[in-house]
């Protein structure tokens, strides 16, 4: 009796302390995000309360929508590829070498990353449209601009996952291998390469994830000749209402991100944990590395080069040049094309972004320590692999999706919410919570159990446990995370648009608004707003980098 | 008995670790849990720490300690390879558990502790400054600072070379004995168990083979493959067996576990009894204490022997071995 | 130390600088007559002075929830029809009215619509469940500087956006993802009825280009738009001379009153509303004399009410069509997803 009495009491109370610690989460997740989605999916299932799947089946039959799934998987393939090819120089470049100013350009390439859509959009086509500077490449309204535009976005993410990788690679295999004759390009085909695969294969996968599920780089750059499922479902859902179509999209792009990151997560599992991590010193650059340092200054062209536009375009005042855009910024625009004056939108966004940032910090945090607790059973590690896959679905739906659902899933109590302050901030942190939990998880993983078990062992409870071993590994990644979920918080537009009102618009939102008015002072106070916009994530990503966490690693 | 184990069994996702354990272990004594890898001794040493869900019944002076989590348990576990807390200095990491317990007069405690593990002086360092000798002395000093009414050592020596190994280990011995701690050690090692134990436990697939005081294990082990582990060179069967215990002027038994210092080659002059074991030397190793031979002996087999430095004889040299009686266990 | 502070800032930061932190809700809803909601699309805008004198008159707060465009805006009050977010919604547009009128969106009205309000009355609301509150045109607009540098005569009709001698000049939204691209369309549709893929045929050939929205378009692409584009031909409104006016006593740019397809923009209470009141009261407010004749300035459009004054420009350069073209709203809702499937063919080949 008594041994069975003890026996149960274990059983249950690891996992009910899995479950303490995911349970808010969990919660929010569900709440905020699987409730609102599968309200949207349920609808195109159900019309007037009946259950009709013939409609949604029918849309996969249909011949455009095989198309869209095609466009979508070459033009996020390609850019992913194209993605790889010029962060591996760059990776290594900025990792592994030293040279002046080389922290600036690590955080100047990841701008991008959270730089509004739409901005991104009209510095392109003002680049590429058949009057820019390189409109003679004839680039505009094709496949080529979608794609430069995704490889602009994220070739920062394997620039800094792999870079991660490589900057902590044993140095001494690569010289064995060279001792014993192999050509500095055999020595990387044959000893460096395997070794950073797991970090490529798993940046390649998230880029992949990132390309597949773009919005506003597709709409904006590809014109209307293309569409992937991210936008068709936009389109079917704001404009067409045709709900069964975009539920049987989201349901295949949910699919598909479900079987991405069960790729990515066996990728990093199958990482050898093993290998030894020897930070290298960074060391001068040789003659050697020029084709490395060459592609790196084309990847830096092509981030340069779209925002250097932007900001000659906000320095443009008629004919001449000035600051007078800027100095706009607390007005509400020509002919009152806003409701709040630009300075006024940028403290809601710094206000929203603390609180996103705060939101998804607890909630990343809390997933994180779930996520990296050890596993007792088999089952117990799938609970925790598939906790941890589930808190990566925000990046694989639509905004729009969301955005219904949050109208019609959330209007009742007890979550009688859609009209909530706390709405916008939360959607924010959803967005970042990826970020954040895969900034911190790596971390915590690295972390040998035993010591909090000495520590307990010492008589330190749990909480003291975890003040004692993980918050001095953490606090730094923490913080490093805080700067990912801000940043990425400010530049959010897909989810704010939708649900932000007009008196709290952030950012982003007026961004979109002035760009869509007439007026040339309007477009001018867009740029202008639109260079404080990357001015001010640049500024909070130089911080993230002073921390140099190896962050966006093992994605 | 202060800690006592009844019936202890765990489990690593439905394959049994440890089976069925029973163990005590009076207050004062050390016991060394000897046990070759993968032998659930260290799953045992989890198991008393709370670490591990266990069946059966853990009980510290008669009170079952299942729903006790680690930290109440006032054991005090240390690791094979320290685990110190790499961003605390030497003297806050010793400190530790007493500033948990807002102990009076940390500092003079923490100083006291550094004398008593050598390290006087350490206190200001930084664990990653340290070598491996020195973190687990800082290990053991943090483990002792709260007198922790027992002591579990985890391999608390495997981590160190050679030489270091065995002066720590008589050091860790006077150590513990200087603090009068219980302690629960575990190790493969079986120089280490006699050096710092009282008391032994060897454990094979996850079962307690056998315990007891030290010299008891060791002058009966329980069968064969615990002879093996705990030392003995070879065991004997049969009418080998006969011939060795014969040769002894011992009682005939079913095995018997020869060290390899048993065996000694006779050099003095006269005729040896019917009984003397003959036979001609295969192999000779010059150490410099002693000549290490094997020696394929009549109605044996090969066996080893020594002989002293200066006899050294040569492979095909017939030779006549002497028995010590009390280099030789008898297995029943 | 160091970290410490930083975490302090953050907690600081999280209490005192967030949105939570700040709680505007607790005190706008105090006030005493109750709420009235207004859910509508993004380019929603009213001077403050108006609002303040519509919670003066009406002794109701007016809070506004404005995102989204039209068609967002529409799909949105579909969505919520059982439990809408609000109280009175503003911004559905002709085409897209039979979709709300359908799923019952809206509750009819008592009031009399102001003097030539009625004109612009939704055909077939026979429950007055629209009040149109203003009316302004999608135009062909183009760079007269531009012409007049070329030596060449600007275009005139849809046929003249086809002619190969304006090849290449021509650049408008999609009709698939722009509410201006989809009027465009329609007035195309009214125009050549079912010739028109033939009309969008001619016009791909000619070298139309097609962007996602308005602001590409304009902004982008145009030659009188902020990025200084090469095209002179653009998709705009009616009202868009009045803002690229050349402070010389003219305007850059004019529409082709030929081209126009004329959209209107309602009002409605919502079925269901909280506050049916403050409803009725509000969108009487928006045919009013204050919202009436800040609509200009405020939205780029055109009030519905006659004898509303007009700002100086508008009346100078915003030249508004006398008979655009239209589409019946029921045509619209029963066929748009055909000639929108049917554009998409055409226009990507």
């Amino acid at each position: 009796m008594a041994r069975h009495h003890h026996r149960l009491t274990h059983a249950v109370r690891r996992p009910a302390a899995l479950l303490a610690l995911a349970l808010l989460p969990v919660l929010v997740l569900g709440v905020f995000f699987l409730l609102p989605v599968s309200g949207m999916v349920a609808r195109g299932f159900w019309v007037e309360g009946d259950f009709v799947p013939g409609g949604v089946v029918e849309v996969l039959t249909r011949p455009r929508t095989g198309r869209v799934v095609w466009f979508t998987v070459w033009s996020a393939g390609t850019a992913t590829v194209v993605s790889v090819v010029l962060g591996l120089p760059a990776a290594y470049a900025l990792h592994r070498l030293d040279f002046p100013l080389r922290r600036l350009v690590r955080a100047g390439l990841l701008v991008p990353f959270v730089l509004p859509t739409v901005v991104v959009g009209v510095a392109f086509l003002e680049l590429l449209g058949e009057s820019g500077p390189l409109g003679f490449l004839g680039f505009d309204g094709t496949p080529v601009a979608i794609i430069a535009g995704l490889v602009f976005f994220n070739a920062a993410v394997v620039i800094r996952a792999v870079g991660a990788s490589w900057e902590s690679l044993d140095s001494r295999p690569a010289e064995a291998a060279a001792a014993l004759g192999a050509t500095p390009l055999q020595v990387f085909r044959t000893v460096t390469l395997p070794s950073l695969r797991p970090a490529i294969v798993s940046a390649a996968s998230v880029v992949f994830l990132f390309c597949a599920t773009s919005f506003g780089v597709v709409l904006t750059l590809g014109g209307t000749e293309y569409s992937s499922v991210e936008t068709e479902i936009y389109l079917l859902t704001t404009d067409l209402l045709d709900l069964p179509a975009a539920a049987a999209l989201s349901i295949i792009q949910l699919l598909a991100v479900v079987a991405l990151l069960a790729v990515a997560a066996r990728l990093r599992a199958s990482a050898d944990p093993s290998v030894t991590r020897v930070p290298a010193r960074p060391r001068r650059p040789a003659r050697a590395d020029l084709p490395q340092l060459v592609m790196t200054g084309l990847l830096l062209l092509l981030v340069a080069a779209p925002i250097v536009t932007l900001v000659l375009g906000s320095l443009r005042v008629g004919d001449g040049w000035g600051l007078a855009n800027y100095r706009a910024l607390d007005s509400t625009g020509s002919q009152q094309a806003l409701v709040v004056p630009v300075t006024e939108a940028l403290a809601t966004s710094l206000r929203t972004a603390v609180d996103a940032t705060w939101i998804s910090l607890t909630l990343g945090l809390l997933v994180a320590l779930a996520v990296t607790r050890r596993s007792r059973s088999r089952a117990e590690r799938s609970v925790r692999t598939v906790l941890d896959g589930f808190f990566m679905l925000p990046l694989g739906v639509s905004a729009a999706t969301l955005g219904f659902g949050f109208l019609i899933t959330l209007d009742r109590p007890p979550v009688d919410l859609r009209d909530s302050a706390l709405l916008v901030p939360i959607a924010q942190a959803l967005v970042a919570l990826p970020l954040v939990v895969r900034t911190l998880v790596p971390v915590l993983d690295g972390i040998d159990d035993r010591q909090r078990q000495a520590a307990a062992s010492l008589g330190a409870g749990p909480l003291r446990t975890l003040l004692t071993v993980d918050v001095p590994v953490l606090w730094k990644p923490l913080l490093a995370a805080s700067g990912f979920a801000f940043a990425a918080s400010l530049g959010e537009f897909g989810a704010t648009a939708f649900l932000a009102r007009d008196e709290s618009a952030t950012l982003p939102v007026v961004i979109f608004r002035l760009i869509g008015h007439p007026g040339a002072m309007n477009y001018g106070m867009a740029l202008a707003a639109s260079v404080v916009l990357a001015v001010t994530t640049a500024v909070v990503m130089f911080a993230v980098e002073r921390l140099r966490v190896p962050s966006l690693g093992a994605l | 008995m202060s800690l006592s184990l009844t019936g202890v069994s765990v489990d690593y996702d439905g394959v049994p670790a440890v089976v069925d354990v029973d163990l005590g272990l009076p207050a004062g004594q050390v016991l060394a849990v000897l046990g070759p890898s993968g032998s659930g001794k260290s799953t045992l040493l989890r198991a008393v720490a709370g670490l591990e869900p266990a069946r059966g019944t853990i009980a510290w002076a008669g009170q079952d300690l299942a729903g006790t989590p680690t930290h109440k348990r006032g054991f005090a576990l240390m690791f094979q390879d320290g685990q110190l807390f790499p961003h605390l200095t030497v003297a806050r990491n010793v400190g530790y558990a007493l500033r948990l317990r807002r102990a009076p007069d940390t500092e003079r405690r923490v100083t006291e502790l550094l004398e008593l593990v050598g390290l006087s002086g350490y206190g200001d360092r930084l664990p990653s400054t340290l070598s491996g000798g020195e973190r687990q002395r800082v290990a053991l000093a943090r483990s002792l600072a709260v007198e922790p009414r027992l002591l579990l050592l985890d391999e608390p020596l495997s981590a160190l070379d050679a030489g270091l190994r065995e002066r720590l280990a008589g050091e860790l011995r006077d150590i513990l004995v200087a603090a009068g701690t219980t302690a629960l050690m575990v190790t493969h090692d079986h120089d280490e168990a006699y050096t710092v134990a009282d008391r032994l436990a060897v454990m094979r697939a996850g079962r307690l083979v056998q315990s007891g005081a030290i010299d008891e294990v060791w002058a009966a082990p329980a069968d064969p493959e615990t002879a093996l582990f705990l030392g003995y060179a070879r065991v004997l069967e049969g009418t080998a067996a006969d011939r060795v215990l014969a040769a002894a002027g011992l009682r005939a038994a079913s095995a018997v576990a020869v060290r390899r210092s048993a065996l000694t080659v006779d050099v003095s002059e006269g005729s040896a009894g019917p009984e003397a074991l003959r036979g001609v030397v295969l192999s000779a190793r010059v150490t410099p204490d002693q000549v290490r031979l094997v020696v394929d002996v009549e109605g044996v087999g090969e066996l080893d022997a020594v002989a002293s430095v200066n006899t050294h004889p040569a492979p095909g040299e017939p030779v006549r071995l002497t028995v010590d009686p009390s280099r030789l266990a008898t297995i029943r | 130390m160091k970290s410490s502070f930083v975490l302090l800032a953050c907690a600081l930061a999280a209490t005192s600088c967030s949105v939570i932190g700040g709680g505007d809700d607790q005190e706008s809803a105090a006030e005493a007559g109750g709420q009235v909601v207004l859910v509508t699309h993004e380019s929603f805008a009213l001077p403050d002075e108006v609002v303040a004198a519509f919670e003066e008159e009406s002794g109701y707060e007016l809070v506004i929830r404005a995102s989204g465009d039209a068609g967002t805006l529409t799909n949105k009050l579909v969505l919520t029809a059982d439990n809408p977010t609000g109280d009175v919604a503003f911004g559905v547009d002709n085409t897209f009215a039979s979709r709300a009128l359908e799923a019952g969106v809206f509750d009819g009205h008592e009031f009399d619509l102001p003097a030539g309000a009625g004109d612009f009355a939704l055909a077939g609301d026979d429950e007055h469940a629209l009040t149109p509150v203003d009316n302004g045109n999608v135009c062909v607009n183009v760079d007269d500087p531009w012409f007049t540098a070329e030596g060449l005569a600007p275009p005139q009709t849809f046929a003249d956006l086809a002619d190969p001698a304006y090849e290449g000049l021509f650049v408008l939204p999609s009709a698939v993802t722009s509410s201006v691209g989809l009027a465009f369309l329609l007035a195309t549709i009214d125009e050549f009825g079912d010739a028109w893929p033939d009309y969008w045929a001619d016009l791909v050939d000619n070298g139309a280009k097609l962007t996602s929205g308005w602001s590409e378009a304009y902004q982008g692409d145009f030659t009188q738009g902020g990025g200084k584009g090469d095209r002179p031909i653009v998709l705009s409104y009616d009202s868009s001379p009045a803002f690229t006016v050349d402070g010389k006593g003219g305007s850059t740019t004019s529409a082709l009153l030929d081209t126009c397809f004329q959209q209107v923009e309602y009002a409605g209470v919502l079925a269901g509303a909280d506050n049916p009141e403050g409803a009725e009261a509000l969108v009487e407010f928006l045919v009013g004399p204050e919202v009436q004749s800040a609509l200009p300035e405020s939205m780029y459009v055109f009030p519905v009410v006659e004898g509303t004054p007009l700002p100086e420009e508008w009346a100078t350069f915003a030249v508004q069509p006398t008979d655009p073209h239209e589409v019946d709203p029921a045509e619209v809702a029963a066929n748009r997803d055909d000639w929108l499937s049917e554009w998409r063919d055409i226009t990507t080949g």
